[in-house]
């Protein structure tokens, strides 16, 4: 909340003109016939998205070229209101020319930065960015007819804000990265439910598949989880009991050496660990082209060795059997 | 584009023009009779008979008894805050009755009031309109008890559809179970014959821009005798049930518009609704387009319309390009997709929801306007049906 933000009602002030204009006199509305479809020798394909009880619909047109899968034209039509009806309009100018494949990387972003009269300002209010989404679907959804697969299978990733376009990855990264523990936080970071805010709650403006604070509510779980284990691994080497030692001596060969071997082609495996006159005796059996390998004995049993005193305790023996 | 000549204003139920002649009588208390009416030298005291005379116009504007008080506020929105949390604090909080009984249909300020109060304990129960769009006295005897009810608050006319609810049946039925009842009464003022002294209420609140008085300034009804712990706690301004100075022109503009609302009922009644049906005979010669509401239930200037097809927003963007201002109930801005409980208690498809677009008339409304408007009107909802991809003739 701000001085800008105490004075509402300005959604179409915030409408750039081009937004304006593609509403009043959309360029690419109406349809494209099977006939005039066949006379440029392309393949008519049609898709709808959306629903009147949702608040939005779109059918997209495409006639698709069908040996080089270009988009020879496309139309569309729109139960929506003016940002729909010109994001709409925007997206069926995006894909004409381009590959089916290639119209497949439009995304709504491009649509709303399409739309834009300067770089700099925003084309259509927060609010409003779920219209541009539409856009998005439609032609995935066309893309999906054209090729005849799943919907489903043309998702990049899981996208959590459709508005904002950012996946589950980068918003559970972000929470563990910043350490972030509320839901108003992760749209700081990454702008997801800034707009339409439906994906941070259920109850919102649409259905979505995955809410912020279900994430956020999973992943600092997780986190905790993750903490505790941590816990139980860190302190003294020399005051763990046998079986956290082994956990420990595991965990830095994993680290530190056997990715190293591998390297060789090379491993090794713990044979046994003793405990006597307060040294640790770990034998190991090495596998792999370390088998014979003159080195084994000498340089990298040095390495081997070395590094499990720099990590756990100078008074670790390493013995090949 | 008719930006700046010849606009056509039909959202006289978000707000109306200020009457000329209020705004003349306002004039004299800016810069002359400025003072303040607690103060006791002249200054303070020369505008207290245009305050006592503007006193007499609400009070007999709504029927009070003098024994009765009308809170001068900041609008309607301030006054059904101030008798749902006064309820909260004289009589839930100390128990035993807890309930708000209220509608489903109710303004944001008291459907978010409520969940507020709820929030504290209080118990809410939002009644279900009727298949009328309403809520009748029966729905309202299942619902209230005596023993567990402490305000029923139900509006006396719904700003989207203008559909009048039967408050006196409502005010007996709570005399009856000894409940207290509150009404707001922002969208009938002016528009239908609102009386104190008819119709038991206890609480009524109203807001004076809404009947072409100007914004920020309102009032609220409490019945004689009745306790409201006051919102707004400092000086003993209104009997020291609201403090805050008194907006005094906004306070006399007041009183001469409710003076000429009530003058004009009749003009409302007769003309107005002529005008009213010449629109919606106009909207309906569209096809695939329905009204919500009959007719004789509805207040004499409002219309919801639903075109076939066509999202309300889109509609009332094109309107405005024509100059024409009417507006839409659900907003696809809006972060909520909720069904609208008016349209699923009459069993209008959720279709529906996105289509609707509310026009409300004015004493101001011209024939010549309306006729004007309707081609409007007919224009966008071609132009916008040859875009849609969900309308099909005769669907």
């Amino acid at each position: 909340m701000a001085k800008n933000d105490l004075i509402g009602g300005a959604l179409w002030e915030q409408y750039s003109s081009i937004v304006s204009e593609r509403m009043n006199n959309p360029m690419h509305r109406g349809e494209i016939s099977e006939a005039e479809a066949k006379a440029l020798g392309a393949r008519l394909v049609v898709a709808d998205w959306g629903a009147e009880a949702c608040g939005d619909a779109v059918r997209l047109y495409w006639a698709v070229d069908p040996k080089t899968d270009r988009i020879l034209q496309a139309k569309f039509k729109s139960f929506g209101c003016g940002t729909a009806i010109a994001s709409s309009d925007m997206m069926a100018e995006l894909s004409m020319g381009k590959t089916v494949d290639e119209a497949l990387k439009i995304t709504n972003i491009e649509v709303e930065r399409s739309l834009r009269d300067n770089a700099e300002t925003p084309a259509i209010p927060p609010q409003k960015m779920h219209c541009s989404v539409m856009a998005y679907d439609v032609i995935k959804k066309a893309a999906s007819v054209y090729k005849g697969v799943d919907m489903a299978s043309l998702a990049e990733e899981d996208i959590v804000c459709e508005c904002a376009r950012v996946g589950l990855r980068t918003i559970k990264d972000v929470i563990r990265i910043n350490d972030l523990k509320t839901v108003e936080a992760i749209t700081q970071y990454t702008k997801a439910g800034a707009f339409c805010k439906s994906c941070l709650r259920p109850g919102g403006h649409e259905k979505r598949k995955y809410y912020l604070v279900d994430i956020l509510r999973d992943t600092r779980m997780a986190m905790e989880q993750e903490k505790l284990f941590a816990q139980a691994d860190a302190g003294d080497f020399a005051a763990k009991n046998l079986i956290q030692k082994h956990r420990a001596i595991e965990k830095a060969l994993d680290d530190k050496i056997r990715t190293a071997l591998a390297a060789d082609g090379g491993s090794l495996e713990v044979v046994d660990i003793r405990e006597a006159d307060g040294k640790i005796n770990i034998y190991i059996r090495y596998l792999g082209a370390c088998r014979g390998c003159i080195s084994s004995t000498k340089g990298t049993l040095q390495f081997i060795e070395n590094m499990l005193h720099q990590e756990l305790a100078e008074n670790i023996s390493v013995i090949p059997v | 584009m008719e930006r700046n000549m010849n606009r056509i204003y039909l959202d006289n139920n978000a707000t109306t023009i200020v009457d000329p002649r209020v705004k003349e009588a306002m004039e004299p208390f800016f810069c002359q009779q400025y003072g303040n009416p607690n103060s006791l030298h002249s200054f303070g005291t020369e505008p207290h008979s245009a305050m006592r005379l503007a006193m007499d116009r609400i009070y007999s504007g709504i029927g009070a008894g003098d024994e009765d008080d009308i809170i001068i506020n900041s609008c309607a929105c301030e006054g059904n805050n101030h008798v749902l949390k006064g309820i909260y604090f004289d009589i839930i909080r100390k128990g035993p009755k807890s309930e708000i009984l209220t509608s489903q249909v109710e303004h944001p300020c008291i459907r978010n009031t409520c969940i507020f109060l709820e929030g504290l304990g209080a118990k809410v129960t939002y009644m279900p309109v009727n298949a009328d769009g309403i809520i009748d006295a029966e729905t309202l005897r299942r619902h209230i008890h005596p023993d567990r009810t402490a305000l029923v608050s139900v509006m006396w006319a719904n700003n989207e559809t203008g559909l009048v609810f039967p408050v006196q049946d409502l005010a007996e039925v709570c005399r009856e179970n000894g409940v207290l009842f509150h009404t707001d009464a922002v969208q009938a003022i002016g528009k239908i014959a609102v009386n104190v002294g008819r119709v038991p209420v206890d609480f009524l609140t109203f807001s004076a821009h809404k009947f072409h008085g100007p914004k920020g300034v309102g009032g609220l009804f409490i019945r004689k005798g009745l306790q409201l712990t006051p919102l707004i706690h400092g000086g003993e301004q209104m009997g020291g049930r609201r403090a805050g100075t008194v907006n005094v022109p906004y306070f006399i503009g007041m009183g001469l518009a409710m003076e000429m609302a009530v003058d004009n009922l009749a003009y409302e009644e007769s003309s107005v609704r002529l005008l009213r049906d010449r629109l919606e005979d106009a909207i309906l010669a569209i096809p695939d387009t329905m009204v919500v509401g009959k007719r004789e239930l509805r207040t004499p200037n409002t219309i919801l319309a639903s075109f076939r097809g066509i999202e309300g927003e889109a509609m009332i963007w094109d309107l405005n390009a024509s100059g024409v201002a009417a507006s839409t109930g659900s907003a696809c801005a809006s972060e909520s997709l909720e069904p609208n409980p008016t349209f699923t208690a009459m069993c209008i498809s959720d279709d529906l929801a996105h289509t609707s677009i509310r026009f409300s008339l004015s004493r101001f409304t011209t024939a010549e306007e309306i006729d004007r408007a309707a081609a409007a009107i007919r224009q966008s909802a071609q132009r916008l049906r040859a875009i849609s991809s969900t309308y099909k003739n005769g669907k």
